[in-house]
Parts: C-alpha cells; structure tokens; sequence
C-alpha cells in the first residue's frame, strides 16, 4: 500500500498526467454506466436521419436516424473493450516470449528475436487487415489481430529486463535454494521486470483504440456493434453536409487517446524516477 | 572490398525475413476457409462436387502441404504472386501499376515530416521548458493521438468543402490534357491534404525524438567544449548538437516504414488516391484473397528493401557504425 501511495505522489507531481488520469476516469464511467443515465439504444432509428445537433438528440442523428450521443457512449464500451483487451493479450505473449529469450539466453534467444524482429518488420496494419479478412470481422476477430500485430515491442523490452535481472545476486540465491527455472522466472524477476512493461501496455491501449478505429473504418469491424471508428465511417458518406457526424466520434478517440499518452508518460516518469529531470 | 562483403551480408541477412514472410502467406492462405478452387466454381455458377475436385487437381490442392508450400515458394521467388479471379488478371501487374502512387505519397510525407520534425524539435529543445516548448509539445501530443483517417476527411471538410482549395481525392484531374508543367502542379496539389494526413503524424513523433535527442546531446562535452569557445547557441544547437542528434531519427524513420504503409492505406481509402492502400480496399470490398496476401508480400518485401537501404545511410553518415 505504502508504495503505491509512493507511486501516486510522484505521479501526481505531473499535472498533465493527472488531468489526462481524470478524464480517462470521466470516459470509463461513462463507458460504464452512461447506458444507465442516457437510457436510448442506440442501435434503434429512433429520428429522421442527418439531424443537427438539438434539444431532443444532443449530437444529432446519424445517416440512418440513430442518436449520435447513444452511439458514442456504446461505442466507447467497445471501443475501450477491444483496446485494452488486445493489448492485455499483447502483453501476455510479448512477455512471455520476452520471458524466455531474456532467461534461456543463447538457442531460444536467437529463434525468438529473429521471430519478434520479423513481425516488426511486416506491416502490422496490412497483416491485421488480412487476418480479419480471413476470418471474418467479429470482435473476437479484430481483437485477436490487433494482439498479435502489437506485442513485438512489448517482448523486446521484457527480454532486457530479464537479462538485466538473471544474473543478479538474488537470483542466483534462488537457483542455490533449488528453485525451477518457472518460479524464479514468474515469481522472483517478473515483479522487478514488470513496472517499464505495464508503462509499454498501457500505451498500447492508446495504440489499438487507433487501429481498431482505422480497421471498422474500412468495414473491418464486427457488423453488430457500434464502435467510434465505424461511426466515422457511417458519416464520411455525408462529409459534405453534415461534417460533425464524423467529427464528433474522432473527437472522441483523439481524446481518449491523448489521456492514455499522458497517464502513461506520468506513469513513466512515477516508475522511473531518476529519468524525470527531462 | 571488405565493404562489398559488408553490403553482400547485410543483403544475405534479408533472405530469412523474406522465406518467413513466405511462411506466414502460405500459413494464412491455408487456414482461410474455402481455397482457389471453391472460389472458381462459385464464381462459374457453382458446380458438383466432381468438377471442384477437377479443379482442386489442376491447382495442384490435392498434394501434400510442403509439396504445396515448395511449388508456392517457387512462384513467389519468380515473382508470380497468383491470378485475380476477380479482376481477371496476374495479381503483380495489379500491385506494380499501383506503387508509384504509394511511393510518392509516402516519400513526400517521410521527407516533409523529417524536416519539420527536425526542426521543430531542434527549437523545442534550444527553447527547453520556455513556452515555445510548451507550444510546440502540446501541439506534438494532439497530433499523436488523432486518428490519422479522421484527420483526412477533417482537412477535406476545410480544405475542399469550406475554402475550396485543394480537391478532395483523386492524384489528377481527369481528363484535362494538361502541358507538362501544368500537369505536374496539378498533381502537387491533389498531394498536400493527403501528404500532410499521413505526414503529421510523424512530424510530431519525430519532433519528440529530436527533442530528446538534443536534450541528451547537449550535455555532452563537446557542447560545453563549443559553448566555452564562445560560440554562439544557436550555432551550438542548429550545427553541434543536431548532426549528432540526427541518428535515433533517421533509426525510426526506418523502423516506421511498415508503420507508414499501414497509415496510407487509411489515407489512400479517404482520398481515393490510387495507390496500394486504395487496392487493398478494393480487395477487401471484393474479398479478393489472392490481392490481398500478394499486397503483404509486397509490402513487406519493399520495408525489408527499405530497411536494409537505412542500414547502409547508417554507415555513411557515420563512419563508426560502418563496420
């Protein structure tokens, strides 16, 4: 507890990080509960289509007659689904081959890196493209690519922490003790390895929210749910007459997106302390 | 000649990327379901099961998957990426027509970016933590968080719908037989709002990368060396410190290759600009599976190609890195 008050006092030394930590809390409990508070569904074609923003639709309609508000706050539910989830699954599998590149060392090392450099070089929106193409846009579908576009810097970072920490003392006091190879590596070094890597992740966050709003931009999104990036697309049609309803979803993301960079970088600069004079 | 051996490695280093890529397409064509031959029959109005079994042979489908990755393997090594059966012809000549307009929409953004990135973060980091830094760092953050496909169609809302001064797609105006001159202007200016969607992105990227990197540099001694000789800061900052500065830019422009063909294909979707990105849309459209995998192969070829040409820049602008 004690060192997460720590954690929270040098973190809240950097303002922006702290506004960004305040309306990144503001647009979860909306994610949350404004379904409860703003009771319209917004999958039902409740006006005439294309209306301007008034007392009876705060955003206005879209092109089918859907309101836009409802759209925004459904959408942020699957749009903050999909990114932390595929960057939670980005995480798992980047550590894990961080993990054991890192500690094995040697023969696993090379194989891995050369892996993980392989999938950095490939463009990691066109290999996403072509996997859902594949199997078909469904959430599952779309989250799934985006994890394994994304966790390549997440395993390259876990692989030098775990370098760094193999050969210090205390782990070598672990193997003396008789401990497995498993254990030290996920119950003595993980905890130590993890602080820059929770930094690396939630970063991610931001980054799949983008991808996943470029992917249900090109149609790539599962056809049942409203997501932001679909909204766009749904109103680049009538870009020329009504131009709010797609500006009023990317506002939306670009938001959401700047405060996950600023509680990371406030995070960043928490965790590693001797760093912040920059 | 030990630099013919280095370059001759380093061009002997590419091969295992590109068999992996080839992996990884042949993988995907696989677990796609449906294969080549339930396309063509579907395509003919459907047929028994015999007829499908009929062309499953002709394709070679009923061998046993090495066999088929080896005889996949040596088309793609002869560069023969498979037929379009939706468009009716090699996929290779569908990607090569489109390159061009790819390359020059992404050249102009990569050179446009680096240099303002540079700059700005060469201003950003003589003018650290004064309120140009202020500026310029927020406007950085707000770029790096919009979406770069929403920013298009918002330029085009300003741009061509509001002030009427850049069209709001297409590379050329159609059917307007233009004197070269002309012509060239022409296609100048259906590039800016797309060059400057794909390109901001990155401008803010870099100008934080040269930010930092000057920050660090300027505490190296030979700035103070130079400053105690009395030379002047803006000379220390624009000649000293960014020459040195330059690398961990020039690194990312490299790595952020395949990055940039990801963020064209959004931006060539909203532009209707003709290039691989706008292809790969087509594709998508018409669930084209061949295009589709020949466009990854493709694209991840010309990032490998482009990485192995920064990696030798790297040795020429410095000397240390050569060996």
């Amino acid at each position: 507890m004690t060192g997460f008050l720590d954690l929270w006092r040098r973190f809240r030394r950097n303002v922006a990080a702290v506004v960004g930590l305040f309306f990144l809390l503001c647009i979860v409990l909306a994610a949350l509960f404004g379904p409860m508070l703003y009771p319209v569904d917004p999958y039902d074609m409740i006006g005439r289509p294309s209306m301007p923003p008034s007392a009876e639709f705060p955003l206005g309609t879209d092109v089918s007659g859907r309101d836009i508000l409802a759209g925004l706050i459904g959408g942020a539910r699957v749009s903050l689904l999909i990114g932390l989830i595929a960057s939670l699954g980005a995480t798992v599998i980047g550590v894990t081959v961080g993990a054991i590149a890192g500690y094995k060392g040697g023969w696993f090392d090379t194989v891995l890196m050369r892996l993980t450099d392989f999938f950095l070089t490939i463009p990691s929106f066109v290999l996403a493209v072509v996997i859902i193409a594949i199997f078909n846009p469904s959430i599952a579908s779309v989250t799934i690519a985006i994890a394994v576009v994304s966790w390549p810097p997440v395993a390259r970072l876990a692989r030098a922490e775990f370098m760094a920490q193999r050969d210090r003392e205390y782990v070598q006091a672990c193997r003396a003790l008789g401990m497995s190879d498993l254990e030290i590596a996920t119950r003595q070094i993980m905890p130590n390895a993890l602080p820059p890597v929770i930094v690396v992740s939630s970063l991610l966050v931001a980054t799949a929210i983008l991808t996943e709003s470029g992917l249900s931009f090109l149609g790539l999104t599962d056809p049942d749910l409203i997501s932001w990036g679909y909204m766009i697309g749904v109103g680049r049609t009538v870009l020329r007459t009504a131009w709010w309803m797609p500006a009023i979803p990317g506002i939306a993301i670009l938001i959401t997106v700047l405060c996950i960079n600023l509680v990371g970088e406030g995070m960043n600069d928490a965790l590693n302390p001797r760093l912040q004079q920059r | 000649m030990q630099r013919f051996l280095s370059v001759a490695r380093r061009m002997g280093q590419i091969v295992p990327s590109v068999l992996g890529i080839a992996v990884l397409n042949f993988a995907l064509l696989h677990m796609a379901p449906g294969d080549a031959a339930d396309i063509v029959a579907a395509q003919s109005g459907g047929g028994d099961e015999g007829y499908v079994d009929e062309l499953r042979r002709s394709f070679g489908l009923d061998r046993p998957l090495y066999e088929q990755f080896f005889i996949y393997l040596g088309k793609l090594l002869t560069f023969d990426l498979g037929f379009s059966h939706v468009q009716q012809r090699p996929v290779l000549d569908l990607i090569l027509e489109r390159i061009p307009a790819t390359v020059l929409l992404m050249l102009t953004a990569i050179v446009v970016a680096t240099l303002l990135g540079m700059v700005f973060g060469m201003i950003a980091a003589m003018r650290h933590r004064k309120w140009l830094d202020g500026v310029i760092s927020v406007i950085a953050l707000l770029a790096y968080a919009t979406p770069q496909f929403w920013l298009g169609l918002m330029l085009v809302v300003l741009f061509s719908v509001m002030l009427g001064i850049f069209p709001s797609g297409g590379m050329m105006t159609i059917d307007a037989d233009l004197p070269w001159h002309l012509h060239v202007l022409d296609i100048a200016s259906h590039l800016v709002l797309p060059s400057v969607t794909l390109g901001l992105f990155y401008v803010a990227l870099y100008t934080r990368l040269m930010r930092a990197s000057m920050l660090e540099v300027f505490t190296f001694d030979f700035i103070t060396t130079a400053r105690a000789k009395g030379v002047s800061e803006t000379r220390v900052g624009f000649i000293h410190a960014a020459a040195n500065a330059l690398l961990p830019v020039l690194t990312m422009v490299g790595v952020q290759i395949g990055h940039m063909l990801g963020g064209s294909i959004l931006v060539e979707t909203v532009f209707g600009w003709p290039g691989l990105g706008r292809l790969l849309f087509d594709a998508l459209q018409q669930r084209d599976l061949n295009l589709l995998l020949g466009i990854l192969f493709i694209s991840s070829i010309l990032v490998v190609v482009v990485n192995l040409a920064v990696d030798m820049l790297y040795g020429v602008l410095d000397p240390r890195m050569a060996k």
